[in-house]
C-alpha cells in the first residue's frame, strides 16, 4: 500500500499526512503527476476557493492523470473538503468552473441551497449515514460528529451517490461515493478518532 | 446538529506557552507541544494558537513551529500573530493550520482579509478583534496586541470584516483577558447581532457558567478560554458536561 497525497499548492497536506502517519500508513506527498503511477490510493485534499483550486490543479497538469487513476485504474480515491467538491461537474465559487467530473453534481453556496443560518458552516456536526453498508464507514455509527468548515456544498445529481448528509438549516451533502471514488465535505484528518477510523477504512480498501 | 465548540487558546512565545492578564504580565505556563498533545489526547473540539513573539516584534509567523504542531494535532487549529501577507497565510495553511486569524493588518489599510478569502476561501479566515470598554461605556477596537486605539467600534468593524470576506469573528475583551471574571457579554452580543458569521467569544472565562452565558445569553457559536484551563482544575470535557445539562449541544467523544 502506498498513498499519494496530491500537492497542487492548495491543500493542508501535512495535516493529512500526519493523520495517516499516526495510523501507521505509508503515504507520500505527490508534487507531480508522474508520482502517482505507483500509488495504490489517492487523496486529494483541499483548502481554498473552488476556482483557485481547480486552476492550480490544471496548472500542475493533474486533471487527466487523476481521472485516469480513478476511472481507468480504479484506485481508491478520496477527495476532502474542496477536494470532494472538485469531484463534481462544476462549482459556482469564484465563477462557474468545471470540476473533475468524477461524480455527477454541482457545488453551490449554502444560501442558494436554502440555508439561513450563519455561514460558513463551522464546527462539529452529526454525520447521518445512509450508505451504512459501505466499507468506508464501517464502525462509524450514524450521527457521529465530524469537523466541517465550508460555505459551499456538493449537490449530487444521483441521490444514490450521496452516502451521508449533515443538517445545517438544510440537509447538506456530507459524503459522496461512486465505486471506489469518495468525497467527504468534512475533514477526517481533523476529526480526531472518528476521522482516523474513516481514514483507516479508506486505506484498507483494495 | 451543529455543536457548540469549546476552544482552548494557547499563546506561545519562543518555545514557551504563556498566559497574561489584560494582554500583559505574561507568565510561562508550560511548553507548547506537550500542551497540544494533551489537548489532542483529550479530544478537544478545536485549538487557537497565537504567536505572541510575531505579534510583538513584527516578525514572520513561525510556520516551522506550526508544522511541528500539526504533526501532533488531529483536531482543527487556528493560527494567529503577525500575519500581514497572503504568502504567510499560504505557508501557514500548507504547514497544517486549518484557519488563520488576522487582526492588526486589518487596521493598516490592507485588503488582506478579502484577498485571502478569495484565494483560500472565507472559511479559513478568522477576523480577530480585540476590544476595550471605554469610560463612557462604548467599545473600541485596539490593534497591535491591544496597544493601539484604532477608533473603530467593534460591532461595526466586525460587520466590515464580514463584508471583506472573513469567515469567522474572534472577539476578545482586553480587560477581561486573564481575569476569569466572565466574558464581556455586552461586547460579544453586540458583535453577534452585527454579523451573520459564527462568533467566538474570548477573554474572561473563569467557570462553566461564564461559557453558558456567552452561548445562551450572548449568542456565541464557540467559546475560547485559556486561564481557566491553565490555572484551575476545570477542563474542556467537564465544560461540555456542564453545558449539556443546560441543553446546549456539545460533541460527544467517539469511542474508537
Amino acid at each position: 500500500m502506498s498513498i499519494a497525497i496530491i500537492d497542487y499548492g492548495m491543500g493542508n497536506l501535512h495535516s493529512v499526512a500526519g493523520a495517516l502517519h499516526a495510523l501507521g500508513s505509508n503515504c507520500s506527498i505527490a508534487s507531480s503527476p508522474d508520482q502517482i503511477q505507483s500509488a495504490t490510493h489517492i487523496i486529494l485534499p483541499g483548502v481554498g476557493g473552488f476556482s483557485e483550486c481547480v486552476a492550480n490543479l490544471d496548472a500542475g497538469g493533474w486533471r487527466e492523470p487523476l481521472r485516469t487513476a480513478a476511472l481507468c485504474h480504479g484506485k481508491p480515491f478520496l477527495g476532502i473538503c474542496v477536494g470532494m467538491q472538485m469531484l463534481a461537474d462544476f462549482g459556482e465559487e469564484g465563477g462557474q468552473t468545471p470540476g473533475l467530473g468524477l461524480i455527477p453534481g454541482k457545488v453551490t453556496h449554502l444560501d442558494t441551497q436554502g440555508c439561513t443560518l450563519r455561514i460558513p458552516h463551522v464546527g462539529w456536526n452529526s454525520l447521518y449515514i445512509t450508505a451504512s453498508d459501505e466499507p468506508i464507514v464501517e464502525g462509524i455509527p450514524s450521527s457521529t460528529d465530524f469537523y466541517f468548515v465550508h460555505s459551499y456544498a456538493f449537490e449530487a445529481a444521483n441521490p444514490d451517490q450521496q452516502l451521508a448528509h449533515a443538517e445545517y438549516g438544510v440537509p447538506l451533502c456530507a459524503m459522496v461515493g461512486a465505486g471506489k471514488i469518495f468525497g467527504t465535505q468534512f475533514h477526517p484528518e481533523k476529526s480526531s478518532r472518528a476521522g482516523a477510523r474513516l481514514l483507516q477504512n479508506f486505506v484498507s480498501l483494495m | 446538529m451543529l455543536k457548540v465548540r469549546i476552544i482552548p487558546t494557547l499563546l506561545w512565545k519562543g518555545f514557551g506557552l504563556v498566559k497574561g492578564v489584560g494582554f500583559d504580565s505574561w507568565r510561562r505556563v508550560g511548553s507548547v507541544i506537550p500542551a497540544i498533545k494533551v489537548y489532542n489526547t483529550r479530544d478537544v473540539d478545536e485549538l487557537i494558537l497565537v504567536d505572541i513573539t510575531a505579534t510583538q516584534n513584527n516578525e514572520e509567523p513561525d510556520h516551522h513551529s506550526v508544522r511541528d504542531f500539526a504533526e501532533d494535532c488531529f483536531v482543527p487549529f487556528t493560527v494567529g500573530g503577525g500575519i500581514r501577507h497572503v504568502e504567510q497565510i499560504r505557508r501557514l495553511l500548507r504547514s497544517g493550520a486549518d484557519k488563520v486569524s488576522i487582526n492588526s493588518a486589518n487596521f493598516e489599510g490592507q485588503e488582506l482579509v478579502g484577498q485571502a478569502a478569495r484565494e483560500f476561501g472565507a472559511q479559513c479566515i478568522v477576523a480577530s478583534i480585540d476590544a476595550r470598554r471605554m469610560d463612557d461605556g462604548s467599545y473600541r477596537c485596539f490593534s497591535h496586541a491591544g496597544t493601539k486605539d484604532t477608533g473603530h467600534d467593534p460591532a461595526s468593524w466586525a460587520k466590515q470584516m464580514e463584508g471583506s470576506g472573513a469567515g469567522e469573528i474572534l472577539i476578545t475583551s482586553i480587560e477581561r483577558d486573564g481575569t476569569m471574571q466572565g466574558y464581556d457579554l455586552q461586547l460579544v452580543e453586540s458583535v453577534v447581532r452585527a454579523v451573520n458569521l459564527p462568533v467566538i467569544a474570548s477573554g474572561g472565562a473563569g467557570n462553566y457558567e461564564h461559557m453558558r452565558q456567552a452561548i445562551q445569553d450572548a449568542g456565541a457559536s464557540a467559546v475560547a478560554a485559556a486561564s481557566i484551563f491553565h490555572f484551575t482544575e476545570q477542563t474542556p470535557a467537564e465544560a461540555k458536561i456542564a453545558l449539556k445539562a443546560h441543553g446546549i449541544a456539545v460533541r460527544e467523544t467517539f469511542p474508537g
